[in-house]
């Protein structure tokens, strides 16, 4: 028999560069993954972003205040209401003007219902990931409630504009406080079938617990925020922090990683501590339905926003973590530079340091449960 | 801590090497201090800022100043800063990479948008732009390319009057 001749180019034992995306299901979007393998495991991670990139900050400086909404909805178009609220909060500050208290409140249940909806995507599109599909849809349909409550508010499903400098567009529908009451009282339940489906189910425990676990310290030096750094068990929460609109009014907890199922801070307790926030956002809308004053949602500020010259730095506890808007005004009815600070972005630099030595296919329930939306990061 | 506390601390440990901005609650500091300012920031235990939000580069309109504002905040000790690093244009800025990471994509962002130059970044490259990108996009005085890689850029910007 001929003897067989194995070319030793073809069987390299070297490092290998596997690219994940731009175009892959798994990225949540248009993101780029430069993974460095020995053999299954993962020895480096260069995430590459920007192919979402639309110019925000630029368009903001050939926009006046209030065309700038339509392009906060863009950014985190999971949660376009958070993004409008956190803009406006960083524009009343800049022109220290008091809200009539009807639109704090309005504010802050649309704000949490949209808290609600953005984590179901997150929860659905995380099991997606690590292969459980009816997750996904049972998600979707309770999301589906939500939007259907935002429809009958403002028309829009996904992208609202409704949250602007100096109110609100429009005042509530007739009888949205009662569908919303309706929604609660079946959408508290389906949190206990949801962990049934999933949170407590054995094959998903054993792709998540223990895997891509993130130090607290090393959370905060990445400057990680939102429920990615409370499932590391480290109590940070700006509306409980450093309370903004009426935030301090109400009574709920700020739920951390426990370790229950593993180590804490590890993809489980990120995931679990998305969960536990919707019975908090629950908690939040049943008080504010309960004291919602009646009044005029009449914008407190005059159409044409002018700021006097100087800047500001607005903070919002945001779906995916601490949004920030750095607004500099030079006295024009457009602002001079408007800086974001995005929370995925910030969120998606850790993914390099606790995804290294784990398998290819860990990196995938890694990044899923960091929750990013690339609208945001690339901006 | 105040902010008038802070300000006071920072005086006692390094004197003389920031100024505060009259009328704002906010630290100026020259590139050359800022090393070690920044140093005294994130290391001593009485300030203790943890947390770097965010780092967010400015044009002050005159081609020639620019600037990086850091905001800083502190999740042990709830308080709060501003500080502002000014440059004129050629000058470096020192890196703070090594005190928190998430100045590495922040400080990326300030070269690929504003240009700043920050020195010892591991890995200073654009971000969020290609690679062949001319320009730094959100100076005052950029000009939009009229054609990219042969493909010429739409000029007429009628729907946005």
């Amino acid at each position: 028999m001929e003897e067989q001749t194995i070319d030793k180019t073809v069987f390299e034992t070297g490092e290998m560069v596997l690219n994940m995306g731009p175009q892959h299901p798994s990225t949540h979007g248009v993101l780029r993954l430069k993974i460095h393998t020995d053999g299954e495991i993962v020895s480096k991670i260069e995430p590459v972003i920007g192919y979402l990139h639309r110019c925000f900050e630029k368009h903001c400086e050939k926009l006046s205040y209030e065309q700038i909404v339509p392009f906060t909805d863009r950014c985190d178009y999971l949660a376009s209401m958070h993004m409008d609220h956190a803009y406006s909060i960083a524009v009343e500050k800049l022109l220290d003007v008091e809200l009539p208290e009807r639109v704090e409140y309005i504010r802050v249940i649309i704000a949490e219902l949209q808290r609600i909806a953005s984590h179901l995507v997150a929860l659905g599109t995380f099991g997606l990931d690590v292969g459980a599909i009816t997750p996904f849809t049972w998600a979707i349909r309770d999301r589906e409630r939500v939007l259907d409550l935002f429809e009958a508010l403002c028309g829009a499903r996904l992208l609202y504009n409704y949250i602007w400098p100096g109110g609100v567009s429009h005042d509530l529908p007739p009888k949205f406080v009662d569908r919303t009451l309706e929604f609660l009282d079946y959408f508290d339940p389906q949190i206990d079938e949801f962990n049934n489906l999933l949170s407590t189910n054995k094959i998903f425990i054993e792709r998540t617990a223990d895997v891509g676990v993130l130090p607290p310290e090393v959370g905060i030096n990445f400057g990680v925020t939102g429920p990615s750094l409370r499932g590391s068990g480290v109590d940070f929460d700006l509306r409980k922090n450093e309370p903004y609109s009426i935030y301090d009014k109400f009574d709920f907890d700020v739920p951390l990683g426990e370790g229950t199922m593993g180590t804490i801070g590890d993809t489980w307790d990120r995931y679990y501590v998305r969960v536990l926030e919707m019975r908090e956002s629950a908690k939040i809308i049943r008080q504010a339905c309960a004291q919602l004053p009646d009044g005029d949602v009449g914008e407190a500020i005059p159409k044409k926003v002018r700021p006097a010259v100087g800047e500001v730095y607005g903070r919002y506890e945001s779906a995916r973590g601490d949004v920030g808007f750095y607004i500099i005004s030079n006295g024009k009815n457009i602002p001079l530079r408007v800086k974001m600070r995005s929370p995925a972005f910030c969120n998606l630099s850790v993914l390099g340091e606790i995804a290294e030595g784990w398998m290819i296919s860990d990196v995938i329930a890694i990044l899923g449960s960091l929750d990013i939306v690339l609208g945001e990061i690339d901006r | 801590m105040t902010f008038a506390e802070i300000v006071k601390f920072i005086e006692t440990k390094a004197p003389g090497r920031s100024s505060i901005i009259e009328g704002k609650e906010v630290v100026l500091v020259s590139p050359a201090d800022w090393s070690e300012i920044s140093t005294l920031l994130k290391n001593e235990s009485e300030v203790d800022f943890d947390y770097l939000m965010c780092i967010s580069s400015y044009d002050k309109g005159d081609n020639k100043t620019f600037g990086a504002a850091y905001n800083f905040y502190s999740i042990k000790r709830q308080h709060y800063l501003e500080v502002r690093v000014e440059t004129e244009d050629g000058t470096t800025i020192p890196s703070v990479t090594n005190l928190w990471k998430t100045a590495d994509w922040h400080e990326r962002e300030a070269y690929d948008m504003m240009g700043l130059q920050f020195e010892g970044h591991p890995d200073l490259k654009r971000i969020l732009l290609s690679e062949d990108w001319e320009g730094y996009p959100l100076r005052k005085d950029y000009k939009e390319p009229d054609y990219y890689h042969g493909i010429p850029v739409p000029k007429d910007k009628s729907y946005w009057e």
